[in-house]
């Protein structure tokens, strides 16, 4: 693969199956999934709930391993969960006995170690947290903070890894919604300085217009696939109130909403 | 004797006092009146209000624990009265008095008192219950981390659970050809199984979120014990040791019973032996005071230790 392939095929995903087995037998989550995602694009996957999203996350993680077809991350087959894949989970899995601090420092640690000593590793994991907003929280634990600021927590522990791909799991979807857009202008920031790739599970269309480069929708499940890919060519700073009134943004809201509530309703359960 | 007689003059200063507050109380009953009399001292009545709460309070806290045992010494009493060689409340309290006036006597290696008893019941539990820590929480980590471990001893733990720990006390005293081991491997058996199971139990329950963490962080293995795994468990494996001391402590009295030797067991089987039954009701008070003190050292500890 040329440098140039590589670029725009850094994560691939080929022909893949996802078939879990259940005790009511087996269960295809996924069908026929193809995708490319160039490095330094954004990635939205959004679909109903139990349409496989975060099953497709999950593989590209290393989590899970797809019944049939590959996966590929910067040219490398994906076996396992590895420091470059960063994950940011949907309930934040901050471990509740460590500091803010020390749940990160674990991630930094296991990533940097062999190159540098303590207190470099300790400077990247301020650094982290500072590029957050919670330099004031380092020693709190998990319990004594607020719920948008444990998912910031989840993203410092992501970045700090200076991962190339960054995963995030619906990672605002337990927010309120000041919170939630507050924390996603941040990231926005985040991700146009660090320049990492990224995919992100959500079912929230606003959240997928504003952050997204590319919408990835996806039919109901069982057997689950990709609908459509709609591209988002709106022009980068976004600003959230220009947004709101700019004909474009309203016009890839409403193709993402056509998408969802007319051409794949879900019955309500 | 001259033991005896120096505790009997400790006693009368002590009980002077007590005897100098019953007879302030009315001085107090005087001038509560006269407090309420200066209407214009609120916060002082404030004050009093508080402080009658406070009192209130302990007294509702205090009155059915008090009623139980109150009513609990009124049943033996009326038992100990219609039965002939139960002893009552009163005797026995004298007959316990008397016994710890001095508890630390050397009279021969079979004549010693109820402090040397218990200590060395003590530290037989202590023992059998260390090496059921040493044993029981890394089987029960390693049980509780790997499906294959655990399936391969799940048979014989559910075979050998059951079985009551004095049913092995033969297997020691073969193995060990002494009576003081074979009490510690008795007490060993007891207090294995709860470290073992409970442990394996948390570690087994650890949300898959962590476990999740660990693998996109690729921890290492020593690093998933100590960062995840163990503050995970710690709070099971205490409720596992609170169980173990329990049971430990009750295995013990009677394993001493059989083995003899010196221990709070024997004492009560001598003291059958020679037919003083006041000193075998009082056995029965020491082991549950002292079960009662381990369960509460160990809630403490266990507080302490628990990250939430």
């Amino acid at each position: 693969m040329t440098t140039n392939m590589m670029q725009d095929r850094y994560v691939l995903i080929e022909n893949v199956n996802m078939t879990f087995q259940t005790k009511k037998g087996s269960f295809q989550a996924l069908k026929d999934i193809n995708l490319n995602i160039r490095e330094g694009e954004f990635i939205s996957i959004i679909g109903h709930s139990g349409c496989g999203k975060s099953t497709v996350l999950n593989l590209i993680a290393g989590l899970l391993q797809p019944t049939e077809g590959y996966l590929f991350c910067a040219g490398r087959e994906i076996a396992k969960p590895g420091p470059e894949r960063a994950v940011v989970f949907q309930n934040h899995s901050l471990l509740p006995w460590l500091t803010c601090f020390e749940n990160v420092y674990l991630a930094v640690e296991r990533v940097f170690s062999e190159t540098e000593g303590p207190a470099q590793l300790a400077e990247r994991t301020r650094a982290a947290l500072e590029l957050v907003g919670l330099s004031h929280a380092m020693e709190k634990r998990p319990n004594e903070i607020s719920g948008g600021m444990k998912q910031r927590v989840g993203i410092a522990r992501a970045l700090a890894m200076e991962p190339k791909v960054l995963l995030l799991d619906e990672p605002f979807g337990a927010l309120d919604a000041l919170t939630r857009a507050g924390l996603q202008d941040e990231l926005m920031s985040i991700m146009a300085r660090s320049g990492c790739t990224a995919v992100m599970v959500t079912h929230d269309v606003d959240e997928a217009v504003l952050l997204s480069d590319r919408i990835v929708m996806m039919t109901n499940g069982p057997a689950a696939t990709i609908g459509e890919i709609l591209e988002v060519d709106l022009p980068r700073p976004r600003k959230r109130l220009e947004l709101v009134e700019d004909p474009a943004y309203t016009h890839l809201r409403s193709e993402v909403l056509k998408f969802l509530y007319e051409r794949h309703a879900k019955k309500a359960a | 004797m001259s033991v005896v007689s120096f505790t009997k003059e400790k006693v009368m200063p002590d009980s002077e006092p007590a005897v100098k507050t019953a007879q302030a109380k009315p001085v107090v009953a005087v001038v509560k009146p006269l407090s309420t009399t200066a209407t214009a001292a609120t916060p002082l009545l404030q004050k009093r209000g508080a402080w009658a709460a406070t009192a209130k309070r302990i007294f509702e806290w205090l009155l059915p624990p008090v009623t139980g045992l109150l009513i609990f010494a009124a049943i033996w009493a009326t038992v100990s009265a219609l039965t002939q060689g139960l002893p009552g409340p009163v005797k026995t309290w004298e007959s316990a008095v008397e016994l710890f006036r001095d508890p630390f006597y050397i009279n021969n290696p079979n004549d010693m008192g109820i402090g040397w008893n218990i200590l060395n019941s003590l530290k037989r539990v202590a023992t059998g219950f260390a090496l059921a820590a040493i044993v029981g929480i890394p089987m029960g980590f390693v049980i509780g981390r790997y499906a294959f471990m655990s399936r391969m001893a799940a048979p014989i733990i559910s075979l050998l659970k059951p079985v009551s720990p004095l049913a092995w006390l033969p297997i020691g005293l073969l193995v060990f050809k002494a009576a003081n081991p074979a009490a510690i491997w008795v007490i060993f058996i007891t207090a294995v199984w709860p470290m073992i199971i409970n442990t394996a139990v948390g570690v087994s329950k650890v949300p898959q979120d962590y476990m999740n963490v660990a693998k996109v962080l690729n921890l290492s293995e020593w690093k998933v014990i100590t960062k995840i795994l163990l503050p995970y468990v710690m709070p099971y494996m205490m409720t596992g040791v609170r169980l173990s001391i329990g049971a430990a402590w009750l295995v013990i009295v009677a394993a001493e019973m059989l083995t003899g030797g010196v221990g709070i067991g024997f004492w009560v089987w001598d003291e059958w032996n020679n037919l003083n039954v006041e000193h075998i009701i009082i056995a029965i008070f020491i082991v549950g005071i002292v079960g009662l003190l381990l369960e509460q050292c160990l809630v403490l500890l266990a507080k302490r230790y628990s990250y939430e």
